[in-house]
């Protein structure tokens, strides 16, 4: 009996809930941490961008607008999906990672885990981050926080997977709508997750991932006017000017961190947070 | 419980409020009671959830039939496509006697002649949209030239739109006097005005512009022309249902109410049945005094009728289309 | 035909034929054991009683009675289950848990519902949208506290509390049970938890949904019985903690026996609910919120809007309105999907209600009740206003725990803050205005655990519930509902 040719799969671009190649046409090899052919990607491009940012913006309203327990559910259905393909998403963190298998199962139940400690939080961030306000006088004040909109990441370059999971969980949990830019070298366990979000209930838009060369799509994210929020994990060498770009248009920055994926404090969670503060008068 | 009519009371026609001008009229509109949103929207959500099984689908369904103003409102319009939506209206199904026929068609004016005569001799109406429709933007000499010749034509019911912008800018005097003209113009005509509840956006708008609406003589007020993209929803129906409700017990008089726009299934118009019968009452519950204006709605029903009779699905192409 | 003929003739009546969900859905046993240490097992007396059907009359299952030596193996298997398993699983571990449990209570939805439905009596439209998916939503929320508990505000690494005693009522028995366990789980607590002595069947399926999550053996026992059973669960010496929901008689009891010893308590009990309203409510919304407040559930709710209190300008306006209203309420077949009201649940609380119902005629209030027809089997009540209803009476002071509204007036916001306040109780406020400012200077001054504005009886996990003064203390839901089971 003949052994069975696989099936290989082309992996492309997450925009607007549909799967293309990049717009550019262009695409880029990717190697496993041994060095050989593990599979050609879609090349972003400045204009996938410019169409992911679009699609971020006209989603962030849509989901933003449902209820925070429908966010939970949705992050939460994405977390089961993950589960279901857990030992692919691990033989693609091996590869990318250079870690054997058991260990690749390790950092894959870990992201899990991360999914689901964010689909827990969708509907207390306004619980631990907001409150009301003792005013001095016959108002009722309370504060909330609302996310900040559209957040460009730029996941983290060694972290394939449990990295990708923290730093777009995050600002999705606070109800942003999120353009992502992959590890350059390691683009494929965020590829894939950002195919199961396309079968988990999310908004088409929420969730835009594209793979590509971080020195091209990093500097069009940073300078994209109509991007609120940059969080700079995995920008690399150009961190420090892609955060100087940022400023052109007021945008949050999150500056890259420690490599602490897992850590049980909300401050990425916080980091793409404005607060909303009303006063209502009190009287007969 | 075997009746869920609500039991209007009627009072006595003579308290029908004459308005004297637009500060009275602002001041009857302004001492409407608010719509709260979110309670309306539940309401209609509650009312959705009804169950309507077996017989009462059957009268439901036959119901929504003799309800329906069967409409073609498109530039592509033709003589031909208007008869042959008459011979639908007066016998939707070829194949079963017992279907009743539509209330009326809704055609443009100058396609009104062909559709009279075409169904001469039926039960259903004709009725044309009016006023230049549908956006209303006209002089009120054009509109009321627009109204009188598609009375001259035949038509029994017009279909006038407001002014919304009027509306919306609080020259409230100005949509009434025109709904009062086009009345006049009218004749014999019922009058049917559509409020273009999606441009209104707000529920305290629909109350206010169904009283108005109503104050001004309406005998039908209307959710919208299908132009826009926001047409008939359940809350706004239910909105305008109390509206005539509350005004038929303080003034009298019976005003029916149209949804149209975006009713394409029948369950989606049996779920409208339920809003009338519980918000307005059985009274409303007949041709006179609520329609539907859509078309591709019909042949929904006819198909759910003929899956009732049959115990099958059926194909779409069971019913001509147009 | 002319407007008045119109308005006369009957032509068009639309009525619904029945549309009743199947029983069968239920799938309910003949027999339920008590689920100890994750096994339903024989109670030691061997004794058990009948769940009863109360539209019906008819019985539905036998379910265990359990005597003291079944709570001491209850109480035993959590505490050896808090000792060996649960204390030293980790937050995202107990999270999965409450994860699992949520989404098969969400598998088993309709099965739930049904089940509610013949063993409480609520209509199938309520159990069905509302006991259920909120049920499942509070498993969901404190899931994700579970692994979270450092961020609720209770200061670093809060413990749990240990072994909780948690009871509960008859009115949402499955909503209840959510209410009481997904907290404590999430606080890393193990539970006994006892059913309403007459609806203790959807605790016994949500038994076998614990057992299909695989959640540990002994963190939750559910023991079913009558009030000795509470009482020795009460009066367990291996109870850290006892939370209650039920009458303020009993919690009375209960407080008093916990007096002596370090138990912590939480009591969520009766209510006497005013609700409010001004004339510049929105009208038909406030008509049907008064409805819900005190419909909803055949009016078992301790948080029902009994009281209504009306500014003196629109009560007639409003009285004619509910009366219309009340008259449309479809009453009976609780399985019928289009039923608004349905049966009450015991002879017991219905000889309760005709009681204060003949002592509100007796004192000189106007009654008006829907002429509906009541099904001749089971228990029923039609649904009633009360009119011309002063503080002193009877039906304006007790919980009537029943479809029954009682009306009273008042002219200005200062007299209607008086007039919600004069309970003993002092759990749930209704005010209707448009006017804001005005609604929170009157939520300001009520004496009430939660205040709905423009709305009435909206529950969320996410939203703390209870009441103060004489209806309790401890908050259940949101962070706040932590607290009861942290030790902190």
């Amino acid at each position: 009996m003949s052994e069975r040719l696989d099936v290989r799969k082309t992996y492309k671009l997450v925009i607007n809930g549909a799967f293309v190649r990049s717009e550019s046409g262009r695409s880029y090899e990717v190697r496993n941490a041994a060095g050989e052919f593990w599979a050609n990607v879609a090349q972003g491009s400045r204009k996938d961008v410019r169409d992911a940012v679009k699609a971020a913006r006209s989603a962030q309203a849509t989901w933003w607008k449902a209820t925070a327990y429908n966010r939970g559910q949705v992050l939460f259905r994405l977390a089961e999906m993950a589960e279901a393909r857990r030992d692919e998403l691990a033989s693609h963190v091996a590869a990318a990672e250079g870690v054997d298998e058991a260990r690749a199962l390790d950092v894959v139940a870990r992201g899990i885990d991360r999914i689901v400690w964010y689909a827990g939080w969708t509907d207390k961030v306004a619980q631990v981050l907001g409150g009301a306000n003792p005013v001095a006088g016959p108002f009722f004040n309370f504060s909330l926080p609302v996310p900040s909109g559209v957040v460009g990441v730029l996941a983290p370059q060694e972290s394939s997977f449990e990295g990708f999971v923290d730093t777009v969980l995050a600002p999705l949990a606070a109800g942003n709508a999120v353009v992502v830019a992959t590890s350059e070298a390691r683009p494929t366990p965020g590829l894939l997750l950002g195919e199961m979000s396309a079968t988990s209930d999310f908004p088409a838009g929420v969730l835009n991932v594209i793979s590509g060369l971080t020195r091209e799509l990093a500097p069009a994210l940073a300078s994209h006017e109509d991007v609120d929020g940059l969080d700079l994990e995995g920008a690399g060498a150009d961190h420090d000017e892609l955060a100087a770009t940022a400023a052109t248009s007021i945008k949050r920055v999150r500056r890259a961190g420690g490599g602490d994926y897992a850590e049980s404090s909300t401050s990425r969670l916080r980091s793409f947070v404005e607060t909303s503060t009303v006063w209502h008068t009190i009287g007969r | 419980m075997t009746d869920a009519d609500i039991g209007v009371r009627l009072a006595d026609p003579a308290r029908l409020p004459s308005i004297a001008g637009e500060t009275q009229l602002r001041a009857v509109l302004a001492s409407l009671a608010g719509v709260d949103a979110v309670g309306a929207e539940a309401r209609a959500a509650k009312l959705a959830t009804r169950s309507i099984k077996t017989g009462s689908k059957r009268a439901a369904l036959d119901a929504i039939i003799s309800m329906i103003d069967l409409t073609t409102l498109e530039g592509a319009d033709t003589p031909e496509r208007v008869a042959s939506m008459c011979d639908k209206a007066r016998r939707p199904d070829p194949g079963d006697a017992s279907a009743p026929s539509v209330a009326a068609v809704c055609v443009y004016p100058d396609l009104v002649a062909g559709a009279k005569h075409r169904l001469a001799g039926s039960s259903v109406s004709v009725a044309a949209v009016a006023t230049a429709f549908p956006s209303g933007r006209a002089s009120l000499a054009v509109k009321l030239l627009d109204v009188a010749d598609a009375v001259a034509a035949g038509a029994d019911e017009i279909d006038m739109v407001i002014d919304r912008g009027a509306f919306l800018s609080g020259r409230l005097g100005q949509v009434f006097d025109e709904i009062v003209a086009v009345k006049a113009a009218c004749g014999a005509a019922h009058l049917k005005v559509i409020l273009e509840t999606g441009e209104l956006v707000t529920y305290d708008n629909v109350r206010r512009a169904s009283w108005l609406a109503m104050l001004a003589g309406a005998d039908f007020i209307k959710t919208s022309t299908g132009k826009v993209s926001v047409a008939a929803t359940p809350p706004v129906a239910l909105v305008m249902l109390e509206a005539v409700r509350d005004f038929a017990e303080s003034t009298g008089r019976l005003v029916g109410v149209k949804v149209a726009g975006g009713i394409r299934s029948a369950k989606d118009a049996i779920r409208y049945l339920v809003i009338v019968n519980e918000t307005a009452g059985s009274t409303w519950m007949r041709p006179e005094l609520f329609r539907f204006g859509a078309s591709s709605l019909l042949n929904d029903v006819l198909m759910q009728r003929l899956r009732q009779t049959r115990g099958v699905y059926v194909r779409p192409e069971e019913f001509s289309a147009d | 035909m002319s407007d008045r003929e119109l308005a006369t003739s009957h032509l068009g009546a639309f009525d619904y034929d029945p549309a009743p969900e199947s029983a069968a859905v239920a799938r309910l046993r003949e027999s339920y054991g008590l689920f100890i240490a994750g096994e339903f097992t024989d109670p030691a007396s061997h004794e058990s009683f009948a769940s009863v059907n109360p539209a019906t009359g008819a019985d539905l299952a036998r379910v265990s009675q359990a005597s003291s030596p079944d709570v001491d193996r209850a109480v035993a298997a959590a505490r050896h289950a808090y000792d060996t398993v649960w204390s030293t699983t980790t937050g995202a571990e107990r999270a999965k848990y409450l994860f699992r449990i949520a989404r098969l209570i969400q598998e088993r939805s309709r099965e739930l519902a049904v089940v509610e439905t013949l063993d409480n009596g609520k209509p199938i439209r309520e159990s069905r949208d509302i006991d259920v998916p909120l049920a499942a939503a509070h498993f969901f929320y404190y899931a994700g506290w579970a692994d979270k508990l450092d961020h609720a505000g209770y200061g670093a690494n809060p413990r749990p509390v240990g072994v909780a005693g948690q009871i509960i009522p008859w009115n949402f028995p499955l909503l209840m049970a959510a209410w009481k366990l997904a907290p404590a789980l999430a606080a890393g607590n193990t539970c006994v938890l006892k059913p309403a002595e007459t609806t203790p069947l959807s605790a016994l399926v949500l038994a076998e949904i614990l057992q299909q999550a695989d959640l540990p053996a002994g963190v939750v026992n559910i023991v079913t019985g009558d009030g000795a059973t509470g009482a020795a669960l009460v009066e367990h010496p291996g109870v850290d903690k006892i939370a209650f929901t039920g009458s303020t008689e009993v919690g009375r009891l209960i407080q008093r026996r916990v007096a002596g010893s370090a138990k912590r308590l939480t009591l969520e009990l009766g209510g006497k609910g005013a609700n409010i309203v001004f004339d510049d409510a929105p009208i038909d919304e406030m008509i049907e919120g008064i409805i819900d407040g005190i419909f909803f559930n055949q009016g078992h709710v301790c948080c029902a809007g009994s009281r209504l209190l009306v500014q003196e300008t629109i009560a007639d306006e409003v009285l004619r309105r509910l009366v219309r209203r009340v008259e449309q309420l479809r009453v009976g077949d609780p399985l019928d999907k289009n039923t608004d009201v349905g049966a009450i649940n015991s002879a017991a609380q219905l000889a309760k209600i005709n009681e204060l119902v003949a002592a509100g005629e007796a004192e000189g209030a106007t009654r008006y009740s829907s002429s509906c027809e009541l099904p001749a089997a089971g228990y029923w009540f039609a649904p009633t206003v009360f009119a011309d209803v002063s503080s002193s009476h009877r039906i304006a002071r007790e919980e009537i725990f029943g479809p029954v509204l009682s009306v009273l007036t008042f002219r200005t916001p200062d007299e209607a803050v008086a007039k919600a306040n004069d309970t003993n109780y002092g759990l749930a406020c209704g005010v209707w205005s448009e006017k804001g400012s005005r609604t929170l200077w009157v939520a300001e001054r009520l004496r009430a655990g939660v205040i709905w504005a423009n709305t009435y009886n909206r529950f969320d996990p996410t939203s703390p519930f209870g009441g103060v003064r004489e209806s309790g203390f401890g908050r259940e839901g949101g962070r706040h509902g932590l607290e009861a089971y942290l030790d902190v």
